[in-house]
């Protein structure tokens, strides 16, 4: 098993004892297998979506309609939601999501740098607690506790999980 | 009849006609005019309005949308607002939601902000849009006749079905529903969900 295969396959079933049914993202290699695996469950609607910010709305929507969701980006993607995320902290929305980061450890592509760097002030800044878990054997407990932090206790919550513990990109394969 | 594209009808007049039909159905209202609209029909528990997130109405109908299959989700946001969230068409088309129906309340302006003209007024089709992207009903409404057919598809045809009501430009008394997010979220969520709502 892959070390993306490990944490994947544990965070799904997580995710499925947690009853998350609307999984919403914009493609990250680091999800890649997550998606795969969400998307291959009957009890699961994964929601592919052109922009991260309708992933908040939609969301938003889930809850509204009694269902719980989580949203899948990378850290480039939390630009695109700042103003929708307001919504979820005006209302107290339960919101979820894991972020898988870029612009950081081992990073290659400069563009990517901003984002990154910028990613734990903004979320903190717009009201979501984020979490970072620093091992790779602590991230399935810590997005566990980021989920009953979220539907149990009603808060907005991010997981962001590092290329120090997915892998970084290797641009001189 | 009224020669094609001359923009007659009234926003207040059309969403009170929408929403005489409502039965059960749940409504999402975008931020601005459409709540007033929708508040000045009267205020419902199955309402929830939007103060804010714009570009986010359309999308958001389709999260409620598909937690609550058996109900029909009807969305009436501004043209402006929608132009915000376009890229949620296609997005919705690809979900293909059979209970869901969005309405643009379409004046060809900003109207909260100094009416402004939107993208709409020079050209922009928006049913051509919510059409391309793939809905399988999407129609512009120009005249009462075009409303009255349009009413009944909202409530019971395979949707998601798109329709685009060209409103006069002229501005409506505000009428405010409340704007407390926590009380209209927790509200509308007992209207759906019963005790369920607090488990
Ligand atoms: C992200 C964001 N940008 C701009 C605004 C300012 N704003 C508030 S309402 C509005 C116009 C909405 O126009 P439309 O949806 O067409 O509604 P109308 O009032 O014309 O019915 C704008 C631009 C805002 N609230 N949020
Ligand atoms: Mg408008």
């Amino acid at each position: 098993m892959s070390k993306e295969d490990g944490w994947s396959v544990e965070v799904f079933s997580m995710l499925q004892n947690m009853e998350v049914q609307q999984v919403a993202y914009v493609p990250d290699a680091g999800h890649a297998r997550l998606i795969e695996l969400c998307e291959a469950d009957s009890r699961m609607r994964a929601v592919p979506l052109t922009s991260e910010e309708e992933g908040v709305a939609l969301l938003a929507g889930a809850w509204l309609g009694g269902e719980r969701g989580v949203l899948l980006m990378q850290s480039s993607g939390v630009g695109n939601c700042i103003n929708m995320l307001a919504m979820i902290q005006e209302c107290r929305i339960p919101f979820l999501t894991l972020v898988t980061m870029r612009g950081e450890w081992g990073e290659f592509n400069p563009w990517q740098v901003p984002m990154g760097q910028a990613t734990n002030g903004l979320l903190h800044n717009i009201g979501v607690i984020v979490h970072r878990p620093d091992t790779a054997e602590r991230l399935v407990e810590v997005v566990n506790a980021a989920a009953h932090l979220a539907f149990d206790a009603g808060r907005a919550v991010a997981v962001l999980i590092s290329q120090q513990i997915i892998g970084f990109k290797d641009w001189h394969k | 009849m009224t020669p094609q594209n001359e923009i007659i009808l009234d926003r207040r007049a059309s969403v009170a006609r929408i929403l005489a039909d409502r039965g059960d159905a749940l409504l999402i209202t975008g931020l601005g005019s459409t709540t007033w609209d929708a508040a000045a029909v009267g205020d419902h528990p199955n309402n929830f309005y939007l103060w804010g997130a714009m570009g986010g109405a359309a999308v958001l109908g389709l999260g409620v949308a598909l937690a609550q299959p058996q109900r029909r989700v009807l969305v009436i946001t501004g043209d402006g607002e929608m132009l915000m969230g376009l890229g949620g068409l296609a997005t919705i088309a690809v979900q293909r939601p059979g209970n869901l129906s969005i309405v643009v309340i379409d004046n060809e302006s900003y109207g909260e902000t100094g009416m402004q003209k939107t993208h709409t007024h020079h050209g922009v089709d928006l049913a051509g849009c919510a059409a391309a992207a793939g809905f399988p009903v999407s129609r512009t409404i120009y005249s009462r006749d075009e409303l009255e057919d349009i009413v009944s598809l909202l409530y019971a045809a395979t949707g998601p079905v798109f329709a685009v009501v060209k409103v006069a430009a002229t501005a409506a008394p505000t009428v405010l529903p409340s704007r407390d997010g926590p009380y209209l979220k927790d509200r509308f969520r007992s209207a759906v969900l019963g005790d369920r709502a607090t488990g």
